[in-house]
């Protein structure tokens, strides 16, 4: 919802405080997405507060297989006044899928970042309580991965305890 | 998996399910009068818990100090589900996430679907999903009134919201042919037209249904049992509420107006003369009266489009993504063929993503949607309103009673089935 021209003007202002943290701008469907580099979100989002878009409304991730890197994590701010929402988007490889937690600066990101780590394995680092919320607790896998098969999910009938779930790997 | 991403074994997840947070709090008497704190489960299978949600409570005598939710006991992979289907045979799973708001689920997923298409409703469509949004929502509040108000002790307005209930089924069921889970709403529009004397039928509805809401408003809003259990009992600041994220009811009963119909209008909600419900303290009493007067200024909205309903087709004339009129596939080759792509692949979706917040009974549903230009989406989420706004259960009911957690849980109004998707 910012005009493209408007996403351009926040993305520049965020990187006059840090050059790095903004990799891209996307304008798609009359809505601004900002790509961000994965060791500066907890500051991008601090920077975009500060300019208003102030509620975090939704933390989920998604899985780009086969592109590298695979995993991303989507915020979506909004910004009540103005009313106004833009998407910031990062990306993390899937052999360091490790991202700084916002949980400190926005308590609703507590369960949606445990429901990406459960079925990402995306961890969030600095996150109070970081355990799987959906999935059983014992569970091994991350089942919304692309290379998760679906029909992979082993019924937990006495009779298949000796089987275990090695074929969910 | 890797030992590097298995941060949580079985151990880890019990040491933290197991730690509390205690606030430390004055003591009235002296060391001997020092209780011991009980840790109590409530649910999986609790009847107050409004399916299976489990509370672990830690309790000092009758003072919540400690609440964790643990969900995920109905977890259907929905989300995992859907990236297996064409988009037009995603809807009825994702409808089946919340599943006392079946049209809003299926509306967010469809707009999202429309938006990455670039398409839009005709003006009937919208007009048409307004009108079931609409009742869908009187339906999951007074599902809410009913059971909260068995939560609390009082019997008979189980029965009264219900009969009401079942006559909104019996509309949902006349103009789509499903009583819940309808799969009414399509991408592009709506399923069908709206049947021969369906319009007189809603219309003998909302005559009716103020009467019935200002009856309930009388039974309970008077009752001192009622008052006792919900007037000033475990209010949230609007401040805490923001940074908890929650939406919907909850967050107007704390004196924001934020709806998602009047800020960020879609789907024609502009066209309609309505307001906005707000409460003053953000106290249960507060979220009880929200709800029923919205359930007055749905009646309005229903009313308002029914007067204005536009004339015209029910779904977007793009044969690209809605099936050929039945009548022409005896007749078109080319109808032929459109059906048979349609029902066989499904129609494609341009490459991108999309995140579409719509306003449902419980707060935003905001339905994400990434495509890979295939007919089936890669990924498809939901912000569920209940799953986030479940997180406030605890700074709400910290320091109050545990009978007031059973009052506070229902005017929460949580829907399991949205939280574990």
């Amino acid at each position: 919802m910012p005009d493209a021209v408007g996403l351009e003007l926040l993305a520049q202002e965020l990187r006059e405080a840090d050059g790095e943290s903004i990799l891209d701008t996307v304008h798609f469907r009359g809505k601004g997405a900002l790509i961000v580099k994965p060791a500066t979100i907890r500051a991008t989002l601090q920077r975009l507060r500060a300019k208003g878009f102030d509620a975090l409304m939704s933390v989920h991730g998604v899985d780009y297989y086969p592109q590298e890197p695979r995993l991303g994590v989507h915020y979506e701010m909004l910004d009540m006044a103005a009313p106004d929402r833009v998407t910031v988007k990062l990306r993390v490889p899937l052999d360091d899928p490790v991202v700084e937690s916002v949980t400190p600066d926005w308590p609703t990101a507590d369960f949606q970042e445990r429901e990406v780590y459960d079925m990402f394995g995306v961890i969030f680092e600095g996150h109070p309580d970081l355990r799987r919320i959906l999935m059983p607790e014992d569970y091994e896998g991350f089942p919304q991965r692309r290379d998760f098969p679906i029909g992979g999910e082993p019924v937990l009938f006495t009779i298949d305890e000796a089987e275990g779930t090695a074929y969910t790997q | 998996m890797s030992a590097h991403t298995d941060v949580t074994g079985t151990s880890g997840y019990r040491q933290m399910e197991e730690s509390t947070t205690l606030e430390p709090v004055e003591r009235v008497g002296g060391e001997e009068l020092d209780r011991e704190l009980l840790t109590l489960n409530m649910g999986p299978h609790h009847p107050a818990t409004h399916g299976v949600l489990r509370l672990l409570v830690t309790l000092d005598g009758e003072v919540v100090r400690d609440l964790k939710p643990i969900v995920g006991y109905v977890h259907t992979g929905i989300e995992k589900t859907a990236e297996d289907k064409s988009y037009w045979k995603a809807i009825p799973v994702v409808e089946r996430m919340d599943y006392l708001a079946y049209y809003f689920n299926a509306y967010a997923f469809c707009a999202a679907t429309e938006t990455l298409l670039d398409i839009e409703a005709p003006p009937r469509a919208q007009y048409l999903r307004v009108i079931h949004m609409e009742l869908n929502r009187i339906m999951s509040h007074l599902v809410w009134l009913g059971t909260s108000a068995l939560d609390i002790g009082a019997m008979s307005m189980f029965w009264y919201c219900f009969r009401e209930r079942e006559q909104i089924n019996d509309l949902f069921e006349q103009s789509s042919g499903q009583r819940m889970h309808t799969r009414y709403i399509q991408v592009g529009g709506v399923a069908e037209d709206i049947p021969r004397g369906w319009e007189q039928k809603v219309r003998e509805f909302t005559a009716r249904m103020p009467e019935r809401a200002d009856q309930y408003r009388d039974l309970l809003a008077n009752n001192e049992i009622v008052l006792q259990r919900l007037r000033g009992v475990c209010p949230l600041a609007e401040s805490e509420l923001l940074k908890l994220g929650v939406t919907g009811p909850l967050l107007r009963a704390a004196g924001n107006p934020w709806d998602l119909r009047k800020a960020t209008p879609y789907c024609s909600y502009d066209h309609f003369d309505f307001k906005i419900p707000v409460g003053t303290e953000g106290d249960n009493w507060d979220r009880f009266g929200v709800r029923v007067a919205e359930i007055y200024e749905s009646v309005k909205i229903i009313d308002q489009a029914l007067d204005g309903m536009p004339e015209g087709r029910w779904i977007t004339d793009d044969r690209k993504v809605a099936l050929p009129p039945r009548h022409e596939l005896a007749t078109s080759m080319e109808a032929l063929i459109h059906h048979f792509k349609l029902v066989t692949e499904g129609f494609r979706v341009p490459p991108g993503e999309v995140y579409f917040p719509i306003e449902g009974p419980r707060g935003e549903y905001g339905c994400f949607v990434r495509s890979d230009g295939s007919s089936k989406p890669v990924r498809v989420h939901m912000r569920d309103p209940s799953f986030v706004n479940l997180q406030a259960m605890a700074p709400m009911t910290e320091g109050s009673y545990i009978a007031d957690l059973i009052a506070t849980l229902a005017m929460l109004d949580p829907v399991l089935g949205g939280i574990d998707r």
